[in-house]
């Protein structure tokens, strides 16, 4: 058996990983993307203490971010594709209209 | 305590360190955990969005191997599923449909950003390490993943998640099928072009509206 600290050790990488991207990415679907990284390093650590406790309660939590990030994702990207009808472009930096 | 005592331990003590350094799970593990990380590399630098959706659908389905490895089966299956199936189209999809290519004139607006990637990057790997260190794991052993032997002792079956969702947990499942339906209702208003005649319409109706607003002015001046 890998000992579990392993995988939390995954999951903190996928998250910073994630967390990275959205820092150096301009492109928003690549940021959503990245966004989506770092749930599924969430989800793999709870499916981690899921496993430890022997109990499903975290692998409910897991179901639920996923149809959270279901509806996020419909959401989101509809959104951007508003934004790309008015603005052509998915450069984030672009989209700053309520800026002074 | 003669020889022969002695021989077995020390038989048993290389036979465990061969189990420990090349167990079955340690190689499924760790090769799963290299596709993952390297993917989610190549998520975060590519230029070309679709570049990006091809990685991270390739880091999804090395964690629905990895959740196969913890005991969820059922997770395993709706990973690949929802995320790998539903959601990653759903991007692939958008970057298609708005025809990105990688971009080109890069005008960076947050230059600094990207160096403040690497320590950051750095730090926030640290500071989550430290944690992990702290917490003590010794997980309790599942004896055997098999359904028909000994089936309480398997862990993420359709069976278990079901007692969970539609018992205790009922609400939040409710709360979440009601959010997708909003965000339905609310993904295809964002996202509808809006026809012409409608425009004309309700440019007809705010002319109209302005016109009567500045009758009732002049009405108002002339009293």
């Amino acid at each position: 058996m890998v000992p579990l600290s392993w995988y939390l050790a995954l999951s903190a990488v996928l998250f910073t990983v994630g967390v990275i991207g959205v820092l150096i990415q301009r492109n928003v679907i690549s940021l959503f993307m990245c966004i989506e990284l770092m749930l599924n390093a969430v989800n793999l650590s709870l499916v981690t203490f899921s496993r430890l406790h022997g109990n499903v309660t975290g692998q409910l939590f897991v179901f639920i971010v996923m149809a959270v990030a279901a509806a996020e994702a419909a959401v989101g990207l509809a959104i951007i594709i508003a934004l790309f009808r008015s603005r052509e472009t998915l450069n984030v930096d672009e989209a700053d209209l309520l800026k002074l | 305590m003669g020889s022969s005592f002695r021989a077995l331990p020390q038989g048993r003590a290389t036979d465990t360190l061969f189990d420990n350094i090349m167990e079955f799970s340690h190689i499924l593990f760790l090769g799963f955990a290299a596709l993952a990380v390297v993917a989610a590399f190549n998520v975060i630098l590519q230029r070309n969005p679709i570049y990006s959706a091809i990685g991270l659908i390739v880091v999804l389905c090395s964690l629905a191997a990895l959740f196969l490895t913890l005991g969820a089966q059922f997770i395993a299956a709706m990973q690949i599923i929802v995320y790998a199936g539903a959601i990653m189209v759903l991007f692939v999809f958008v970057i298609m449909l708005l025809n990105v290519r990688a971009e080109e004139t890069r005008i960076d607006k947050q230059k600094y950003l990207k160096w403040l990637a690497a320590p950051l990057f750095l730090a926030l790997l640290a500071e989550v390490m430290a944690v992990v260190r702290q917490v003590n794991l010794t997980p309790r052993p599942l004896e055997s993943a098999n359904v028909v032997t000994n089936p309480e002792n398997v862990l993420g079956t359709v069976e278990n998640i079901a007692n969970g969702m539609f018992t205790y947990y009922v609400i939040p499942f409710e709360a979440a099928s009601v959010l997708i339906l909003m965000a339905i209702v609310g993904s295809m208003l964002l996202a509808r072009r809006e026809r012409q005649e409608d425009v004309e319409r309700i440019e007809k109706a705010l002319a109209g509206q302005q016109e009567e607003e500045e009758e009732k002015y002049k009405e108002e001046v002339a009293a």
